[in-house]
């Protein structure tokens, strides 16, 4: 008798096949969740803890690396210490970035606008799809048409070897303006349909309620998607170190070749040796580049928090 | 000073020319990828290993190992991503460690490819010793897909509507089979559409690999299918140069004398094989949601 209660009250307090299922499916998928978040903090610690030995292990000042002009990592100079100023490739960088940004944005807007406010039906039928296929194509295949195509045109037109700031401005405007523009329509679209009405009913033309209406209200949402190109544009490395010339000189002009931090990432980690000043030196310029991006992340943000508070 | 109506005329006019040009600037990219690719194009092109130093080389290994590639981070990240989103959508409460995991995540996917591809070298093939090869290769992609996959299996997920999964509860199914035997089929069309999607953007993926898979292609004999022979295709532990890398790699050396035929050719297969992709997806897509809804 004793036993067989004891039995049954082990049978009550078991869990079920279902309540097993559960508690292992929701320990798979948490699994699955934090490994993904390790991905993340493993990238930030390894590239920090290789990028910041340039300055404990091998006593570079930050302010030599952030502001020194000369990019020669196997040198020393007369004073006995080696050149890694990185101001070259952080101006090209961002020289390069800001620059297709600009002309970029009005483009990428204009094209949203019309897509969305002017003609949604041919919007639809011819710019969607294209535009949509664009923001696939391959980096390197926007790098090789610049080397065919924008390189000699630079030639031509303003000498030199073609090489440079302007040509990798060009790639990166072609390479950023489907991705704008996709996430610009997306800004207007979320604008509500009775703002334009009540503005059109207010007497306001089509052009006045866009501009003063439409656009205003979609503000956030297009410098959200404005950022999102220049982040693309920073991180850019093949489609740009394709076109720019890899020279690590500070750009005299737009046309001389320069370099960016991306292209001499990938020009340089393979053909210096681990652990050496040289490699640590490039691991620091990778994590410039860690960092802004977390910036651009940042200013993402911050833009979405204002936009929501209005 | 202009009054209302010619503004209007004027701005819209501009915004017409703009579209316009925007438009021609997109169909001549695409155009002169085609056009001055297709002509390459042919069977020999497809399925010949490439020649260092000589003309007539063709892209066969190249294009195997992308597809190889391709299926291996696959394979890898799509478990996780699954897992990952079903639990974001159905476990995840709304508190800061949540918010910290999706931060965690969107900083993932803004990183810049290169600075994936950095990390995958220091970890995988220096650290791990796993050398220059395909499956540290495919870690890397998997890196680089997992926070884009992760979000559109979630999206998809978030699409079917919570009365299904209410339903199942209401019948006494735990919350792991709710989702996984009610909510999951149901949103399996618009997880293969994400699915074939992010599988586009990892096969022209190249700044990642280069110093994970390495730049270099070994010949390979189709013959021999033992994963563990260095020329068998299979071998996960060879280096192995995709299409996209190979275009970087033949066009910053240059010494192949027709780089630039083999550049053209490649970016077209690249592309074609992209709209096939997006084709897929929408096609595959559509096709599954009516089988599985008998709609």
């Amino acid at each position: 008798m004793m036993k067989s209660t004891q039995q049954l009250e082990q049978q009550l307090k078991r869990h079920s096949k279902a309540a097993k299922l559960e508690i292992w499916g929701k320990v798979v998928s948490f699994s699955a969740l934090i490994l993904i978040v390790a991905v993340v903090v493993g990238i930030i610690g390894f590239v920090a803890s290789k990028g910041l030995a340039t300055f404990f292990t091998n006593h570079v000042s930050l302010w030599d690396f952030l502001s020194g002009k000369s990019w020669n990592p196997g040198v020393t100079d007369a004073n006995g210490k080696p050149e890694v100023g990185a101001l070259p490739m952080i101006m090209g960088s961002f020289l390069i970035t800001v620059l297709s940004a600009i002309v970029a944005t009005p483009f990428a807007i204009g094209t949203a606008v019309f897509m969305n406010e002017i003609s949604p039906n041919k919007g639809a039928k011819i710019l969607q799809p294209v535009t949509e296929l664009l923001v696939g194509i391959p980096s390197v295949v926007y790098g090789f048409i610049g080397l065919s195509v924008v390189v000699p045109a630079t030639r031509a037109i303003f000498g030199g070897s073609g090489f440079g700031i302007l040509s990798g401005t060009c790639v990166l405007f072609v390479m950023i303006l489907p991705t704008v523009t996709s996430m610009s329509v997306d800004a207007l679209r979320a604008v509500p349909r009775y703002y334009r009405e009540a503005s059109l009913a207010l007497g306001a033309t089509q052009w006045q309620t866009i501009y003063k209406v439409v656009l205003r209200a979609a503000t956030p949402g297009l410098m959200t998607a404005v950022v999102f190109g220049m982040a693309r544009a920073f991180g850019e490395a093949l489609a740009v170190q394709m076109v720019i010339g890899n020279a690590a000189l500070m750009p005299g002009s737009l046309v001389d070749p320069s370099s960016t931090l991306t292209s001499v990432l990938t020009t340089g980690i393979g053909n210096t040796v681990m652990g050496s000043l040289q490699n640590n030196a490039l691991w620091s310029l990778a994590l410039v580049l860690l960092l802004m991006s977390l910036v651009f992340n940042l200013i993402v943000r911050l833009i979405g928090r204002k936009g929501r508070l209005q | 000073m202009m009054n209302p109506k010619t503004q209007n005329k004027v701005a819209i006019g501009t915004l017409y020319g703009v579209a316009g040009l925007v438009v021609l600037i997109l169909l001549a990219l695409l155009g002169y990828i085609l056009v001055s690719g297709l002509p390459q194009l042919s069977w020999h092109f497809l399925t010949a290993p490439a020649k260092a130093f000589l003309k007539g080389g063709g892209v066969g290994v190249q294009l195997y190992n992308s597809f190889y590639l391709l299926i291996l981070a696959m394979l890898i990240s799509f478990p996780i991503a699954l897992g990952a989103a079903i639990y974001l959508y159905e476990y995840a409460k709304d508190n800061w460690v949540t918010t910290t995991i999706r931060t965690a995540i969107e900083i993932l996917s803004s990183l810049p490819s290169v600075v994936v591809g950095l990390f995958g070298f220091l970890f995988f093939v220096v650290k791990l010793r796993l050398g220059f090869s395909i499956l540290s290769g495919a870690f890397a992609l998997t890196f680089f897909n997992l926070p884009l996959l992760t979000r559109s299996i979630e999206d998809s997920l978030r699409t079917i509507d919570t009365t299904q999964r209410e339903g199942g509860l209401a019948l006494g199914l735990s919350r792991w089979e709710a989702v996984t035997r009610v909510i999951l089929p149901a949103a399996v069309p618009s997880i293969l559409t994400g699915v074939i999607l992010s599988a586009g953007r990892v096969f022209g993926e190249a700044a990642a690999l280069i110093y994970t898979a390495g730049q270099s292609a070994p010949a390979l004999d189709f013959t021999d299918w033992n994963p563990f022979n260095i020329s068998s295709p299979l071998n996960p532990m060879r280096p192995a140069e995709t299409l996209a890398v190979h275009i970087w790699k033949i066009n910053s050396e240059g010494i192949m004398p027709d780089a630039k035929a083999i550049s053209s050719g490649s970016s077209a297969v690249l592309v074609l094989a992209i709209l096939l992709f997006n084709f897929a997806a929408r096609y595959l897509g559509k096709r599954l949601y009516k089988r599985l809804t008998s709609a």
